[in-house]
């Protein structure tokens, strides 16, 4: 077994099928291989509803798979998430794998620093640890001091989506997926984003990214993933 | 993780109606998972009959209780099931009249289920429901008055209390926030939150409302006609909804 391998997707399909739209069959992906190794960093690439986020959806199990397989290296042993129990797959988001979408879920009345802290707190982390570790990845994200008490549901998008990040990226997780996790941060932000992303790899997480930004993608990306639409828009 | 809830086949009738109709599922420690569905599907049915409050037609509820042993609920005598009630579950109601006892205080609601565990020392219990008030964002200078005087929101949060100061392992909710104004729902559900992550209590939860199931529930079911129509993650089924009643569901929800 390649020790390094930490994702393995194997002829993977999906189609949704909506029964309330004339029982419309949508096929979005479809045979997909791609091999994601420890400290490596892949850009998924291609026009938009190239079924660049469905795919890193599926792989969170966020999305069922219609076909195929996504293995993914957990706890020192392969998982498939196509047949995980919800159990599985809620052990592997705690510990194994990290998403990080575009928009930050707000949770009403909970305060950003909290947000940020809580992964680190299902891992086992003492609260004061967690808060501390989530302060640090607000500062350097340039997230103002005077706002990590409030509820991030008024904050700037630029904001939320520092705060999503970092949240994203607090506990160290092997593998990590981002959807278009900078597309409203300016370049000095996006440049701190490059510069976490490339500590995870060292510390030898898999980052499989999806950046529209050329630059950012030029930064980070080890490897390219070009993707196309299978059926016209 | 060994589970604490096993329900196989579970049915219960109204003579020849469906309440709900062979239902299994599992809960494991720590877990809330909601049942999702409209009105009449079979919910309240469901969640009564695994809480051993309605009798089932066909099938089993299996509990691990608190010493490990295996309990299966159908060959318990009342008493058994009572002592499991007041000891080791809770269960909050829909409208909080019908979980308090209006008649008597705000504290004396908190203390009622720990006094049945036992506790007797007064100035204990008055300390521990002083406490629990604060905790449900109830000035603990109501303590002395009856609920009778107090909001919707501040009856449902009173029975929140009343419910979770015995430290339950297993709670059951029927539409804890259903006919509350949207504001005072947040509330609620807030609370709910940080106390199911400060307790890590597990918690089987009927709402009609997705969102609710977004915020509280890892795993959620959704019935229809008495049926168990499709259950996963909560997010795979409010995101990519399999089941065609499921998606006409989400999809309204996302319309309104
Ligand atoms: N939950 C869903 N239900 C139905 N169709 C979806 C869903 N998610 C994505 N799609 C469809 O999949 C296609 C690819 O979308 P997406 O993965 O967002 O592409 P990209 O990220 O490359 O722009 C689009 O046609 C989109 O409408
Ligand atoms: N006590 C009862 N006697 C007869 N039928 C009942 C009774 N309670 C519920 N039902 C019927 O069982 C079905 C499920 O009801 P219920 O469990 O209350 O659904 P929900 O909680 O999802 O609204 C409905 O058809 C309802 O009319
Ligand atoms: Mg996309
Ligand atoms: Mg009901």
């Amino acid at each position: 077994m390649n020790t390094n391998l930490m994702l393995d997707l194997h002829d993977l399909g999906k189609s949704f099928e909506l029964h309330h739209q004339h029982d419309a069959h949508l096929h979005v992906l479809d045979g997909i291989r791609l091999q994601l190794h420890a400290g490596e960093c892949v850009v998924l690439s291609g026009p938009s509803g190239a079924g660049k986020s469905t795919l890193l959806r599926v792989i969170y199990a966020n999305y069922r798979p219609s076909r195929g397989s996504v293995r993914l290296r957990h706890d020192g042993r392969w998982l498939e998430l196509a047949s995980a129990t919800p159990h599985e797959v809620l052990d592997a988001r705690r510990r194994t794998l990290g998403y990080v979408s575009q928009f930050l879920r707000v949770i009403p009345r909970v305060p950003a620093l909290d947000i940020v802290a809580e992964p680190l707190l299902q891992i086992g982390a003492e609260p004061a640890q967690a808060r501390q570790r989530a302060g640090e990845l607000l500062h350097r994200l340039n997230v103002p001091e005077r706002l990590w008490q409030l509820p991030p549901g008024t904050f700037s998008g630029g904001e939320q989506q520092r705060v999503n990040i970092a949240r994203g990226l607090i506990a160290p997780r092997p593998v990590l997926l981002l959807d278009e996790p900078t597309a409203s941060l300016d370049a000095a932000n996006r440049a701190v984003v490059a510069q976490l992303l490339a500590e995870a790899r060292v510390a030898g997480s898999a980052v499989l990214g999806i950046f529209h930004d050329e630059d950012m993608r030029d930064r980070v990306a080890t490897r390219l993933f070009p993707m196309q639409p299978l059926e016209p828009a | 993780m060994s589970a604490l809830l096993q329900v196989r086949g579970l049915s219960r009738h109204y003579g020849r109606r469906i309440g709900c109709e062979d239902v299994s599922f599992e809960l494991h420690p720590g877990e809330l998972l909601c049942i999702v569905g409209e009105s009449g599907s079979g919910k309240s049915t469901l969640l009564n009959t695994v809480a051993a409050q309605l009798a089932p037609s066909a099938g089993s509820v299996r509990y691990r209780q608190r010493d490990g042993e295996w309990l299966e609920l159908g060959q318990l005598s009342e008493a058994d099931r009572r002592r499991l009630a007041r000891e080791e579950w809770g269960f909050v109601t829909q409208n909080p009249r019908d979980g308090l006892r209006l008649n008597v205080s705000a504290g004396a609601n908190v203390a009622e289920r720990l006094m049945a565990l036992g506790v007797r020392h007064y100035g204990q219990l008055r300390s521990i429901a002083r406490g629990w008030l604060e905790r449900v964002e109830i000035d603990p200078a109501r303590i002395d008055d009856a609920p009778t005087g107090f909001s919707g929101g501040m009856q449902q949060r009173l029975q929140i209390a009343r419910t979770l100061v015995t430290q339950p392992r297993l709670v059951f909710m029927d539409e804890p926030t259903a006919g509350l104004d949207v504001s005072v729902q947040a509330r609620i559900l807030d609370l709910l939150r940080r106390l199911v992550n400060e307790l890590g209590l597990a918690a089987v939860m009927v709402t009609h409302d997705l969102a609710v199931a977004r915020l509280l529930a890892a795993r959620t079911m959704v019935m229809q006609h008495g049926r168990v129509v499709e259950t996963g993650l909560t997010d795979q089924i409010l995101d990519d909804p399999q089941h065609p009643y499921t998606q006409l569901l989400v999809s309204s929800v996302l319309t309104t």
